[in-house]
């Protein structure tokens, strides 16, 4: 509990230490509000980030929300007007809202961060990254946990089924029980609901289903008559093979040291020859970790590792945890998230690959207080 | 002094009163008509706060009453973690209300939270703005979206009239309580094929914040006389 209690001065001063290592790694130290427009926020994350962030509101500007973190706005000043490649850090406090009274997480916090835009060498860069956090970090003795949201990516891009199938994947990549799902329905292996049998085999006939009540709302019956489309074509599709389908799903569940899982990786892309070029960045990565003196047979890597958090990872994701508290969150995480520069870079996109520090965490596992 | 919560007005607090009745506790008004103020007869030590409804989750979870009548739903909407602050002693057979999606009845594509979720990809695309649901149960109808993996849609606030925002071009959908589904229709709503969002009754809430201490003899005799027993930690 007590994260609340634990010592603010001795947190600044650790962040500060690491500020200075950051600094010395070459990274310019920017500053960014604490008030972030909402909009740009909620068209990243979705409604979902509202039960996570502070929103408030100002006469001029609109809803805002109290910073949940750095990467939107870091990402944004570099996008309007950096030069590449770039090296940022900053320290500050985000704040996040806790909704179950029993885990006692801290509100508010602080956060040093390092951000690297660097599109030359992917491996590279995601090794500078992990390698400089991982090295402030050692004398915890952390364990660390990496994933490749890449690999997933790729697994969906070349499933053998139509466009529209892979899109809807795609899209809840980060959702895993409706991602699980929609990939049984493809594959014809979910029950159809009866009143959805009967309005596909009426569509299947040629028929269009009457409005049973007058048409009211803003989404138009052109699009209603679309989607009627869009499901018949869905209707007509041939199911997904097992064979993918399948392999997919297991290798969803790989969890193993990393030169295990790479070996596994490579079984999966046997029966997913798609996935074979992502599972060699993943060999190209590793090679690169441990060419920078990080221990690879110690990373577990988990396959799945990094689908369940609001962040828009898409490629290499690491967490470094304290073994014997599993009751703290991650003290660093980060990851690498292109897609993020595009969505935000209007037109534009720079690879990126960044990762935080919790302070606080930090003082707390290195004097053993009871925090 | 025991504080007890119950709505202060309308069929809720009629069929409140009578449910306490059916036990041989009798809560009754006290002055005039208009005044908000009640009684307990026949109990030493228990009074009896007439609240809003909509009031009473906040001065559980704050411990001004020690007991409470009100509905799962505003309970589950308004306090976070809201086992931790209020113990459910008893569900009181009345108040019965489902907490429900609809959309249009003419979205004749539609009708799973699957749909939905198609629906609000396709609709974002369209006309670049996530699909709006009109609710006033923010935290339950959010909670329940995320559990079901629906996405791209935005809550809406509507504190009345829910049923008519879809018509006034204001949302695509709602998330409201219906009883009987009779102003659903006679909107041109129908209501998702899918679990409810919560399936809502009045029920008797025990604050575990509240100082229990100073009136344990009133408890005691009261708990004994509606047949139940203090829940641990109080």
């Amino acid at each position: 509990m007590s994260l609340l209690r634990a010592d603010p001065a001795g947190a600044r001063a650790e962040g500060q230490r690491l500020m200075a290592a950051l600094t010395g790694a070459g990274a310019q130290p920017v500053e960014t509000p604490v008030l972030q427009p909402a909009e740009v926020l909620l068209d990243l994350y979705g409604e979902d980030i509202r039960a996570r962030a502070y929103v408030t509101h100002d006469p001029l500007a609109g809803e805002m929300m109290l910073r949940p973190d750095f990467t939107v706005p870091v990402v944004q000043a570099h996008m309007a007007g950096g030069a590449e490649p770039a090296r940022y850090c900053y320290m500050g406090r985000v704040f996040r809202k806790q909704e179950d009274p029993g885990a006692a997480r801290a509100s508010e916090y602080l956060q040093v961060g390092y951000e690297l835009f660097d599109g030359t060498d992917r491996a590279r860069a995601d090794t500078e990254v992990f390698a400089l956090i991982h090295g402030l970090l050692a004398p915890l003795g952390l364990r660390a946990a990496i994933g490749d949201i890449g690999i997933l990516r790729a697994a969906v891009v070349g499933l053998p089924t139509t466009g529209t199938r892979k899109a809807a994947l795609m899209r809840h990549l980060w959702r895993p029980q409706r991602f699980r799902a929609l990939l049984e329905r493809f594959a014809g292996r979910a029950p159809v609901p009866a009143e959805r049998a009967v309005l596909l085999a009426a569509l299947a006939r040629g028929e269009r289903p009457p409005s049973p009540a007058p048409h009211i709302g803003l989404r138009s019956q052109d699009e209603i008559a679309a989607r009627l489309d869009r499901l018949a074509e869905d209707a007509a599709a041939a199911p997904l093979e097992s064979g993918p389908v399948d392999a997919l799903e297991a290798m969803l569940e790989i969890r193993a040291k990393a030169p295990q899982a790479l070996s596994a990786l490579r079984d999966s892309a046997r029966a997913m020859p798609w996935i074979g070029d992502a599972v060699d960045g993943l060999a190209a990565r590793l090679d690169s970790l441990a060419d920078a003196g990080i221990d690879v047979a110690a990373l577990d890597f988990e396959a799945s590792y990094g689908r369940t958090s609001m962040e828009y990872y898409d490629g290499f994701v690491f967490g470094l945890y304290a073994e014997a508290r599993s009751d703290l969150p991650p003290v660093a995480s980060g990851g690498r998230y292109d897609a993020l520069t595009a969505v935000l870079g209007q037109g534009g996109a720079i690879p990126a690959v960044g990762g935080v520090i919790r302070p606080e965490l930090v003082v707390a596992l290195k004097g053993g207080t009871p925090c | 002094m025991l504080k007890i919560g119950v709505p202060s007005k309308g069929r809720l607090m009629d069929q409140c009163f009578d449910w306490f009745a059916a036990r041989g506790v009798t809560l009754r008004r006290t002055g005039s008509e208009r005044e908000y103020a009640g009684a307990v007869d026949g109990l030493d030590g228990v009074a009896l706060v007439m609240l809003s409804a909509g009031e009473i989750p906040r001065e559980l979870a704050a411990g001004r009453i020690h007991l409470g009548v009100t509905g799962t739903d505003l309970v589950r909407e308004k306090l976070a973690g809201w086992s931790a602050q209020v113990a459910e002693l008893a569900p009181m057979g009345f108040g019965h209300a489902d907490l429900i999606i609809a959309v249009p009845a003419a979205w004749v594509d539609v009708d799973t939270l699957d749909d939905l979720d198609a629906v609000a990809a396709a609709f974002r695309a369209e006309h670049g703005l996530r699909l709006r649901i009109a609710t006033k149960y923010h935290r339950l109808v959010r909670d329940y979206l995320r559990r079901h993996g629906v996405a791209d849609y935005q809550l809406v606030d509507s504190q009345g009239a829910t049923e008519g925002t879809i018509r006034n071009l204001t949302a695509e959908a709602i998330a409201d309580i219906t009883s009987t589904g009779e102003t659903l229709r006679a909107n041109h709503l129908k209501i998702l094929s899918a679990p409810p969002v919560l399936q809502s009754q009045a029920t008797l809430f025990a604050a575990r914040h509240a100082d229990w201490s100073a009136c344990r003899s009133a408890a005691d005799a009261l708990f004994a006389r509606l047949g139940l027993s203090l829940p641990a930690g109080l």
